[in-house]
């Protein structure tokens, strides 16, 4: 049996040309309005690896205020994980990159029961809406096993994330548990933080720690907003994750496709 | 990592089917086990760079507590810092004026030093920051009680002390923002989310994760990725213990009935882990009922919520059919928290523990009696729980009952000059 999600590996490697990372567009689903979300995705999946599609949590802790602020319009619009499934159903098969879903882990167990049975029914809706890995910034490795044993019933991945502060013996066993790729944080601090971002050195030398064990492509995320940080990942990482600085471009009425372009 | 059909998010209340064995092994100290469960309720869901914080703060917590030179430290301060023990009262007025042949009795919390019990456990991790070696303290503070007791330790422990604050508990709680200030911290009004104290956590875990070894997060309730429910009701046990020695020396016997107040569940899990083991004590929860029954109107976590997930534990959660954690409402900031400790989900659900909700009306004449009858005038908070055991002492005659005073009320003046 073929790796779960090899697709997605695939894709990131076959976007990575030239030793440029490929890109991973993040959208919070909903924001600005519920009707952006499918006209998003298909327009940044143009110019993209993968797209990630972010739930709307009430509590993000993982996230800095442009991702929060996206989250409280989406929530105020009446998103719900349900509905982002029924969408991305509807787009199933044409949006031409793969789709992962990022969510804090509650609105996961929540949403359609705590338990196996709930679980289990997540994974079956993830499937049917053609979402092919599922990123929980809340779920350590050691909480995981529930639904990663769920998702792959289904053949639905989970990625692992690694931080600058995660032990290399960590790192290793972080990277074989990774689906479809590896996400490498590269700051220690939350989403689009700005603060106390690593030096070149330090950024490779991680990097290249990470590539080292991992089996699955590196894509580097949290910080990343001009193309000078994705000249400098090239040879370093295979994808590079764009979450805030998108978010900010929608905030500011700039076409997202149009910072991917730039970026690219 | 083997992935298999363990159960490791929910388990369900499947296995804990008998309830005894399962206070069995909290007793035993099986409970919290080695991935931070009380049966299914606990854990650490927290972002990989938090991983290795939580964990240290494990290890070191363990060693620490096994240190005879660190229980010396805790304890010395405990005594001529704290003013611990902190007495015993016979409410005789109180008891008279409820009537029924009850007996109550007042474990004051508030004659501790700040005010309130949370010092406890302020002291004790802001000691265990010094072994962790780190070079700043950060908290979260809902009613202040805790921000203050944190301010306090850091300052005579020489941290430098950030505390965040919801920007609405800011406003109905000065007195307590100007205390922290005397003492040297900054405090850092969050306006995200719902502006309290389920906000002002999600921010100082947020800047937890900017600096995950070099800072420690103070958590002040029982609440958190594991090992905090658990560090904080060792803290806190302190009430529990003296409390159970301090009944036997005054009243000559147990009490049939102990009342804490429960928001995140500080004070009550230390309280009641003095008589967790004492099956004649029934043992009560009150909860904030704010306004009554309906969405928002209260912070009633086993009343009007299901287990879920949030800062970091699997517990119950006042949260929508969606996942997404709804707004509360209560008279008393401190109790103002949509979730509740797991150690308190796990009590719930094995039925040692009743909790139930008190109304802001309720609480607030609580207040006025206490003033009244015995000249002590106390926090919001633990007026919640005085409005549990006398409802239950009308229902329940000649019973003798033990409600945790875990703070006191000045902090309270501003909405108490409004509301009484």
């Amino acid at each position: 049996m073929p790796p779960i999600a090899q697709h997605v590996s695939e894709s990131i490697r076959t976007h990575a040309k030239g030793g440029r990372p490929a890109l991973v567009a993040y959208v919070t689903a909903g924001y600005p309005t519920k009707g952006s979300l499918l006209p998003q995705v298909r327009a940044l999946a143009r110019h993209a690896a993968l797209i990630e599609v972010g739930v709307p949590f009430s509590d993000p802790m993982a996230d800095g205020v442009t991702i929060q602020r996206s989250s409280q319009v989406a929530l105020a619009n009446g998103v719900s994980l349900d509905w982002v499934l029924a969408e991305l159903e509807t787009a199933k098969g044409h949006i031409g990159v793969p789709v992962a879903l990022m969510s804090y882990l509650n609105p996961l167990i929540s949403s359609f029961g705590t338990g196996p049975a709930g679980l289990k029914h997540l994974a079956g809706r993830c499937r049917g809406a053609g979402v092919s890995l599922l990123i929980v910034p809340d779920l350590p490795l050691e909480e995981s096993a529930e639904l990663r044993w769920a998702l792959h019933g289904e053949g639905v991945g989970l990625v692992q994330l690694v931080s600058p502060v995660t032990p290399a013996e960590r790192c290793a066993v972080l990277s074989r548990e990774s689906d479809g790729f590896l996400y490498a944080v590269m700051v220690t601090g939350v989403t689009g933080s700005g603060s106390a971002p690593p030096s070149e050195g330090e950024l490779q030398a991680y990097l290249g720690r990470l590539r080292a064990v991992s089996p699955v492509p590196v894509c580097a995320g949290f910080g990343i907003r001009t193309r000078g940080q994705v000249d400098a990942l090239a040879g370093h990482a295979e994808g590079a994750i764009i979450g805030s600085a998108i978010i900010d471009a929608i905030e500011q009425g700039r076409d997202p496709a149009a910072l991917l372009v730039e970026l690219a | 990592m083997t992935t298999t059909n363990t159960s490791s998010i929910s388990a369900g209340f499947a296995e804990l089917s008998d309830p005894g064995a399962e206070l069995g092994k909290l007793l035993s100290g099986a409970y919290p086990d080695a991935r931070g469960r009380f049966g299914p309720f606990g854990g650490r869901f927290v972002p990989e760079t938090l991983w290795g914080a939580v964990t240290r703060l494990e290890k070191v917590a363990k060693e620490a507590l096994a240190d005879p030179a660190f229980i010396d430290e805790l304890t010395y301060q405990q005594r001529h810092w704290v003013g611990r023990p902190t007495p015993m009262m016979h409410a005789a007025n109180l008891s008279a004026r409820w009537g029924n042949g009850c007996q109550v009795w007042l474990k004051r919390e508030d004659l501790a030093h700040t005010g309130a019990h949370k010092i406890n456990n302020a002291l004790g991790q802001a000691l265990l920051a010094k072994r962790l070696g780190v070079q700043r303290i950060i908290a979260e503070t809902g009613a202040g009680q805790h921000g203050v007791a944190t301010a306090a330790a850091c300052a005579r422990l020489g941290f430098p002390c950030r505390v965040y604050m919801g920007a609405k508990d800011v406003e109905r709680q000065q007195p307590n923002v100007q205390r922290m200030k005397w003492f040297g911290a900054e405090v850092v009004p969050v306006t995200s989310g719902d502006a309290t104290l389920r906000s002002a956590i999600d921010e100082a875990l947020r800047h937890w994760v900017g600096d995950p070894l070099g800072t420690h997060y103070l958590l002040g309730s029982a609440v958190g990725p594991h090992p905090f429910p658990w560090l904080v009701r060792t803290f806190q046990s302190v009430i529990g213990s003296e409390s159970r020695v301090q009944m036997l020396e005054q009243a000559g016997r147990l009490p049939d009935a102990v009342f804490s107040c429960v928001g995140g569940g500080s004070n009550a899990i230390g309280m009641f882990h003095g008589f967790l083991g004492d099956a004649g004590v029934q043992i009560f929860g009150a909860e904030a009922g704010g306004q009554g029954v309906g969405a928002g109107l209260n912070a009633a976590t086993m009343a009007s919520g299901r287990p879920g997930v949030l800062h970091g534990c699997y517990s119950y959660l006042i949260q929508d059919g969606a996942g997404q954690v709804a707004r509360t409402q209560s008279i008393s900031a401190g109790l103002d928290y949509p979730g509740v400790g797991p150690e308190h989900s796990f009590l719930h659900a094995i039925g040692r523990v009743r909790y139930v909700p008190v109304l802001d009306a309720d609480a607030l004449s609580a207040v006025r009696e206490v003033c009244l009858g015995e000249g002590v005038l106390p926090a919001l908070e633990p007026s919640h729980a005085v409005a549990a055991a006398r409802a239950w002492v009308q229902e329940n005659p000649g019973k003798v009952v033990l409600i945790n005073l875990c703070g006191r009320g000045d902090k309270d003046m501003p909405i108490l000059m409004k509301n009484l």
